[in-house]
């Protein structure tokens, strides 16, 4: 007589006893993806071109080193979006940062030097300065929506238009040319992965097991109580945006070491890739949640799909609309997912 | 058997013509697992017209998910539905609305950024011939609905602007709203004052007139006797036994909910009272309260009594800095403290259990442990910024089995847990503090008779400590039975303060409403 309406698949935890249950990190999904991607190019780079996606270390190379960039800016941008902000400035920050950095780090022998006066100088000067601009960027967005309570859009929507406008002006869109070696070789070889990787390290460390991340994570999720709770919220939010502007800073002093010159128009769109990325590996738009690890590997998928798109030859155009389609499903994947385990 | 739709549903109730059948609501047999709990097992629940069921049963024991069940909230893992003596299979909250199920959820589920009229009739807003909004019609039905509920709030008015209890009885009237035969109530009195309880059950007995059944949950159990006529009680996810209400006591209940007695409702114990710690001269915030003064000595607890709106909260926030006194003086051992944040408070000794869990305390996605370390975070258990995890885990799991907190896990997302259980997990946010002044906001909100009992001792356990406590309570026998003097204000002024000796419920009510 009773209608039965058992669930289709009831959860299979329920006889599990409660002790025996182990937590998969969420990466592992998003980790499984990159790799099916990988491996649905080497599939295709077969059937299409006739060779190996996988087994070209040049490829490869170039791919990281291109993701690595936009990595850096999303080690910061992780961090602004855990705290329920959001950080659209970092691309433009990229393009100025490369622009003074550059300027001060023309070769002696430079002709049309920007600073006659100040050539040949010791790369310390042009990295301090990139990161120092960077970093006053970010503690002017962290003011702003801190202080003025601007919504982080607005104000970073702000700066990334007033910062790629100090770009132009710098030196009315003239590119800089005739950088040092010792310059140089900041961005030469494996240096960017390394810079890369190092940074998401360092965040990574500070945001699972310092203060700073704890308090990161809590204001993302709940501002009010964590105010209640005595953290200081505008300094800290001063805090995070001053080091997502440092490593934006810090991104267009590679970026102009690998490229050797600077340009005014450098970084344009990163910002909106790096978002992705954080949200490819799985932070939520919404605050309080993400890691950094799930941020490197959503950096990679990002670089997989540029590369693996050249590989096969497809169309520049047609390569963005899939990249716009596949960064929707993979979130649209992650949320389905995110919405089974929590079971409800 | 065939499954009516629920349009066929609303019409055969709009219609009036009820189906014959002695109970509103049958459900059996139901079941329901979350990872690492069973929360409901084999549960069997009926609900007669016109009746009153109450619930009963400790922290965690499955009664807000039975709930949602019926709402429509949650899948059932397995279960029988029987509404009017049909069968049916709700998929949706909605479906529950539209085959007559309201229900009014633990914590409140209002916009705060829309306006009381808005947030009733959301969904069902009446619209003009182009679609668009009616809002002087919404208005009008807002209004009447409010004069038939007798409830003196301005349709207009924000969300965020009322009060917690005006926001539950929104909650209550937008329920009401809906005209359902079935109505969920889940701990609806949890922020409420003795008058709005009134209020409430008068409500409640209009609908029961009118044959509605209405499911009760609390934590109350005065609450239990004056509106229930039966009773239900939960243990561990099991049904334990249903009652008519005049043929149990107290003791029964407490015994079926438990397992064990519980003697001493207010364990209190006078204690020596030491030194002033804390004083509030004129303190004062524009527009909230104004001149009020009081003296808080060491292992002193002063209660804090008044009605809804009386700025009890206001005055509570204003001391721990959450927002900064516009007039008055705050000294702390003597000195004087400028409070301009929670910071400085907290520097100063003071810990604060706020009166919204969902608003002011949760950080609902992160885990357990993440809500409970976060206060402890700000003033030590960290080297150099690299956070102590091993040290605090101790901590967290020590107060996880003082206050017997219900989860699998500390690494549980704190949305997953209980109502009750959530509370416990804030008191021990700030318990794990140390502080030297605590300010308690209706601490035991939620929490279930046991707990109750043991949160009260520790609260008496620590005033021995020395530990000054300033504690504000909807519930007057909590405030009578726990405080050493009782300061009691009426809109946002101070009308007096009682000693306990000369307290009683009629002193407090008369200075309360003066
Ligand atoms: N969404 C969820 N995911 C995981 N576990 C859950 C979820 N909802 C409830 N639980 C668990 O199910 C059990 C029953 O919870 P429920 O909320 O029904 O308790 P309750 O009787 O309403 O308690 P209270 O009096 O504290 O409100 C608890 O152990 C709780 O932790
Ligand atoms: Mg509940």
């Amino acid at each position: 007589m009773a209608t039965d309406i058992s669930s289709a698949s009831p959860p299979a935890s329920a006889e599990t006893p409660v002790a025996g249950r182990r937590r998969l990190p969420p990466e592992l999904s998003i980790l499984g993806v990159m790799i099916g991607m990988m491996l649905l190019f080497e599939a295709l780079g077969w059937i299409f071109v006739g060779q190996s996606f996988i087994a070209n270390p040049l490829r490869l190379k170039i791919m990281i080193l291109q993701e690595s960039e936009i990595g850096i800016i999303a080690v910061g941008v992780t961090q602004t979006i855990i705290m329920a902000g959001i950080d659209l400035s970092s691309g433009s920050v990229v393009g100025m940062t490369a622009m003074i950095a550059a300027s001060l780090a023309q070769a002696a022998d430079a002709p049309h030097a920007v600073y006659p006066g100040l050539t040949g100088l010791n790369p310390i000067f042009p990295v301090a300065a990139g990161l120092l601009c960077g970093l006053a960027v970010g503690v002017v967005n962290g003011w702003l929506i801190a202080y003025t309570k601007i919504p982080p859009f607005i104000a970073t929507l702000g700066m990334m238009v007033s910062a790629r406008g100090v770009a132009d002006w710098y030196t009315n869109g003239q590119p800089i040319g005739n950088l040092t070696d010792s310059f140089a070789d900041i961005g030469a070889g494996w240096w960017p992965v390394i810079i890369f990787l190092g940074v998401a390290f360092i965040f990574h460390i500070a945001l699972r097991y310092t203060r700073y991340g704890k308090f990161t994570y809590a204001i993302g999720a709940n501002p009010l109580a964590a105010r209640v709770s005595g953290i200081n919220v505008e300094r800290h939010i001063v805090l995070v945006y001053m080091f997502a502007g440092l490593l934006s800073g810090l991104c267009g002093v590679v970026h102009t070491a690998r490229a050797i010159s600077g340009q005014a128009g450098v970084g344009m769109g990163f910002e909106l890739d790096a978002i992705a990325a954080a949200v490819i590996g799985g932070t939520s738009l919404s605050g309080g949640v993400g890691r950094m690890t799930g941020t490197v590997i959503g950096a990679v998928i990002l670089g997989i799909l540029t590369s693996g798109f050249t590989f096969l030859n497809v169309d520049a155009h047609y390569q963005e609309i899939i990249k716009g389609g596949v960064i929707i499903a993979a979130v649209v994947a992650d949320q389905y997912r995110q919405r089974r385990r929590k079971s409800v | 058997m065939a499954t009516i739709t629920p349009s066929t549903a609303e019409i055969v109730r709009r219609s009036g013509a009820v189906p014959g059948a002695d109970y509103l609501l049958e459900v059996e047999g139901v079941r329901k697992a979350f990872p690492g709990v069973l929360a409901l097992d084999d549960v069997s629940f009926r609900l007669k017209r016109g009746h009153v069921h109450a619930l009963m049963g400790e922290n965690g024991a499955g009664k807000s998910t039975l709930m949602k069940i019926i709402a429509g909230v949650y899948t059932p893992d397995a279960g029988s539905f029987r509404l009017k003596g049909q069968e049916i299979r709700l998929t949706s909250p909605l479906d529950a609305l539209r085959y007559g199920i309201a229900m009014i959820h633990q914590e409140l589920n209002l916009m705060n950024f829309m306006t009381v009229a808005e947030n009733i009739w959301i969904r069902r807003e009446p619209l003009n011939a182009f679609g668009f909004v009616r809002h002087d019609e919404m208005r009008r039905r807002t209004l009447a609905l409010f004069e038939q509920l007798d409830i003196p709030l301005d349709p207009e008015s924000e969300i965020r602007d009322l009060s917690v209890a005006n926001r539950q009885m929104v909650e209550i009237a937008k329920a009401v709203s809906y005209d359902s035969d079935v109505l969920i109530m889940d701990e609806p009195t949890s922020a409420l004052t003795e008058r709005e309880v009134g209020h409430l059950f008068k409500i409640i007995r209009t609908l029961k007139s009118q044959g509605k059944g209405i499911i009760y949950i609390t934590h109350k159990m005065n609450e239990l006797f004056e509106i229930a006529d039966e009773v239900s009680v939960f243990r561990d996810g099991k049904f334990v036994g249903e009652h008519a209400a005049a043929d149990v006591t107290r003791d029964d209940i407490i015994r079926e909910m438990v397992g064990r007695e519980i003697t001493q409702m207010f364990p209190k114990e006078i204690v020596p009272i030491g030194e002033t710690v804390l004083s509030v001269r004129d303190l004062s915030l524009a527009g909230k309260f104004h001149g009020v003064s009081f003296d808080l000595r060491k292992g002193e607890i002063l209660g804090l009594a008044g009605l809804v709106g009386s700025g009890r909260s206001n005055v509570a926030e204003t001391l721990f800095g959450v927002t900064p006194a516009t007039a008055g003086t705050i000294l702390v051992d003597g000195r004087e403290l400028a409070v301009r944040n929670p910071g400085t408070a907290m520097t100063a000794g003071m810990a604060f259990l706020t009166e919204d869990r969902k608003e002011t305390g949760c950080f609902l996605l992160l885990d357990i442990m993440a809500n409970m370390q976060i206060a402890l975070l700000r003033g030590g258990y960290a080297t150099a910024g690299f956070v102590r995890e091993r040290e605090i885990q101790t901590l967290c799991l020590q107060q996880k089995a003082r206050l017997r907190i219900r989860t699998p896990d500390l690494e549980e997302p704190i949305i997953n847990l209980s109502g009750g259980n959530q509370q416990k997990v804030l008191i021990a946010r700030w318990l794990m503090l140390r502080p030297k002044i605590l300010i308690l906001d209706e601490p035991t909100r939620g929490i279930d008779v046991g707990a109750k009992a043991e949160i009260h001792k520790l609260i008496t356990e620590l005033a021995g400590q020395g530990v000054a406590v300033l504690m504000i309570s909807s519930e007057l026998p909590e405030v009578l039975g726990m405080s050493d003097r009782i300061l009691v204000m009426h809109e946002g002024r101070m009308t007096g303060i009682v000693d306990r000796k000369d307290a009683n419920q009629v002193a407090i009510m008369d200075l309360a409403s003066q």
